[in-house]
């Protein structure tokens, strides 16, 4: 009998030095799963890279060979030693590998808990794997259980409607000012991971052009490179805020780069189109004079975080919920993994056949009342006996034929072909 | 008219459990009830109009009878057209409230004279109405952007917050209101100088809701004619919009009641 076992490391066992390392493109996930499929520990697996995440997912009947295989591959494949990535890696096998894949799915192991593209992601890393043809009995089932899981937890639980980071506080508040974000132009003044990610995150909702000021106007160029922007001069800054709507900055500066004299006189040439400023710096870039005037929203990184508090609660009160609904999900699953298992999937084909035949022995005898016991008792163990000789070969074959992975085919089948997981 | 009168109640309440609730059920619940309501108050002023001969506006309680119903009808309108969901929860109370004060007055209409039957006057009365229910939405809309604005200003995220749509959304639909209310105000106000001229011989008196409907159209005017060439809107707009209706409602109610004039004859 094979399990379920998943390997691999996170934003949250990993710096990101590691993760860049370990992530793989496209073209060397399909080449990856083809070669793990190769091993011989392996039955089917499916390989999830994005850039908070490294996972391989498989199943095996040897558990400890496979994990071993796994590793050594990555450290072959991706030229990095073992020992630079391997206190970083997790290992989960069984339920625990189930329940991992659905929270991942259900976003509630990400950075930003919530945030949608995970299942997008996995999504795409199973159609490679359907597309390779790694993926089989197993974990055709588990993914199709995970995008269930997280559909539902994203329907029945509020876990997605929150703001839950910064970045996405920033999105948030702009779609309350602006509606639609898309073609939104935005200016990032400064550098900082943080700005960076906010970027990151606008991009995401496809804003416009984006342009980028940095007092170094080399690191300048880099950034708009890093966002296909466009790099502006810091003197540059004033005229570019008539035509750009969201500002984010994040400098080093000691005082307020934009002031009131920088924005008196644009909203006439704007047509008092709204103008969002997100101000992640500590001390602050923007004077928070500006968000007194009309159409002119300013916000500190204190008032994001209020943002982002307002939600907490009420993210942990839906984490629960989404929990909840995880652990009921890898319940059934198990159950239906379990059910894969031989001898159950005998004891419930005997059984059945034994209710049947029981049912309709009842039935006819109850007609044929000149039999004595004896003939009765003859007639039943004639029935037995048929029961036995029908489901001899089919037994035997369930117990001896294939591989472990085609067993596991030939129980579903078999499970689908008799009814046998409904009542 | 006591049915459509609990069906818009019935509304009302399914919009009020969606302020609190935000489950789609209740705003749809909502919809459909305002939406039957509607259809029989439609149904109902039909059935009147047939029966008298006459345009069902020939005293107060009609008249506010076919105000609540231009409101329903508009809010339907510009509910499809801008998924403005929430703003249900300013519509379908202001109609209830309409028709309940409606029912609480007397119904013997008015003499019936050639005053009331004509086509100008038909067209005045229901574009006048339907541009001022146009302009009643602008006002709710209006209010709802200003308590948003204020959110986001103060950064003081209370229960309207996240229950209230973004700023632009708002602003495009007030903007959409005003500009049909003003379009059918001056048509409106067209079709009724031309009655005047029909029934008195001149087409403009002086009478002071004449006036106060000028008022109006002006203020409407200014505030159309800043939005497109100086590009005012947000929070000014809004705000002109909740002061034009309070004028508007002034005209409706205040002329009536506090000033003599040739409209009281059909709304007393």
């Amino acid at each position: 009998m094979s399990d379920i076992v998943i390997l691999g490391l996170n934003h949250k066992t990993a710096p990101i030095e590691i993760r860049e390392c370990l992530a793989f493109s496209d073209a060397e996930t399909d080449a990856a799963i083809e070669r793990l499929q190769n091993y011989p520990d392996i039955d089917e697996v499916l390989l999830l890279s994005t850039c908070n995440r490294v996972e391989v997912l498989l199943t095996t009947t040897a558990v400890p060979t496979a994990t071993e295989a796994v590793k050594s591959f990555l450290s072959e494949f991706k030229k990095v030693a073992p020992e630079k990535f391997s206190e970083s890696l997790y290992i989960h096998n069984g339920d625990e590998a189930v329940r991992h894949i659905f929270r991942v799915a259900s976003s509630l192991d990400s950075m930003m808990v919530g945030e949608p593209q995970i299942l997008g992601q996995i999504k795409a890393a199973y159609h490679g794997a359907i597309r390779k043809k790694t993926s089989g009995v197993v974990l055709n089932r588990l993914m199709h259980r995970t995008f269930f899981v997280a559909k539902r937890v994203r329907s029945e639980t509020g876990i997605g409607d929150h703001a839950v980071s910064i970045s996405y506080a920033a999105v948030e508040l702009g779609r309350k000012i602006f509606g639609n974000l898309e073609e939104k132009k935005v200016l990032l003044i400064g550098a900082g991971e943080m700005a960076e990610l906010a970027v990151e995150h606008l991009i995401r909702n496809k804003t416009g052009d984006i342009f980028v000021a940095n007092r170094t106007f080399e690191r300048g160029v880099a950034l708009a490179q890093q966002f296909r922007g466009c790099p502006i001069r810091f003197e540059e800054i004033p005229e570019h805020l008539q035509q750009v709507d969201i500002i984010i900055s994040s400098t080093g500066s000691s005082g307020f780069i934009i002031g009131p004299e920088h924005i008196k006189g644009i909203m006439r040439g704007r047509r008092n189109r709204p103008l969002f400023f997100i101000d992640i710096a500590v001390p602050r870039d923007i004077d928070p004079e500006i968000n007194r005037l009309p159409n002119i929203y300013v916000y500190d990184i204190d008032d994001l975080k209020g943002v982002i508090e307002e939600n907490i609660e009420d993210r942990n009160r839906e984490a629960i919920k989404a929990e909840r609904i995880i652990d009921e999900a890898v319940i059934r699953f198990r159950q239906w993994f379990e059910s894969l298992r031989v001898v159950p999937t005998i004891v419930a084909l005997q059984k059945k056949m034994d209710t049947i035949a029981a049912a309709e022995l009842n039935k006819t005898l109850q007609s044929l009342h000149h039999l004595s016991a004896d003939d009765r008792t003859v007639i039943n163990r004639m029935t037995q006996s048929m029961i036995h000789k029908i489901l001899h070969d089919p037994i035997m074959w369930l117990k001896h034929e294939g591989g472990d992975n085609d067993r596991a085919a030939l129980l579903d089948i078999t499970r689908k072909l008799f009814k046998l997981d409904e009542p | 008219m006591a049915l459509t009168t609990i069906f818009y109640l019935l509304s009302t309440v399914g919009y009020i459990a969606y302020l609190f609730y935000q489950k789609d059920f209740f705003q749809k619940s909502g919809l459909y009830l305002l939406l039957a309501g509607f259809s029989l108050h439609t149904a109902a002023i039909a059935f009147a109009f047939i029966q008298s001969g006459h345009l069902p506006v020939r005293n107060f309680y009609e008249t506010l009878s076919i105000a609540g119903w231009a409101m329903a009808g508009v809010f339907l309108v510009f509910h499809f057209k801008f998924k403005l969901k929430i703003l249900g929860i300013y519509a379908a109370p202001l109609v209830t409230l309409i028709m309940i004060i409606a029912a609480q007055l007397p119904r013997e209409p008015a003499q019936a004279n050639k005053l009331f039957n004509s086509f100008w006057l038909i067209s005045h009365i229901v574009v006048i109405f339907t541009g001022e229910a146009a302009f009643a939405l602008a006002c709710g809309v209006g209010i709802l952007y200003l308590v948003q604005e204020r959110a986001l200003k103060t950064k003081n995220y209370g229960f309207f917050f996240r229950r209230l749509p973004d700023l632009e959304l708002l602003d495009t639909t007030g903007y959409a209101c005003i500009f049909v209310g003003f379009t059918l105000l001056t048509i409106g106000l067209v079709t009724g100088f031309v009655y005047a001229k029909s029934s008195w011989g001149r087409f403009w008196s002086w009478d002071p809701k004449e006036v106060w409907s000028g008022i109006s159209w002006l203020l409407y005017a200014a505030l159309l004619h800043g939005r497109l060439s100086l590009g005012w809107r947000g929070r000014k707009a809004a705000i002109m919009a909740i002061i034009g209706f309070a004028i508007l409602l002034f005209t409706f109610l205040g002329v009536n009641f506090l000033m003599e004039g040739h409209h009281g004859e059909f709304t007393r």
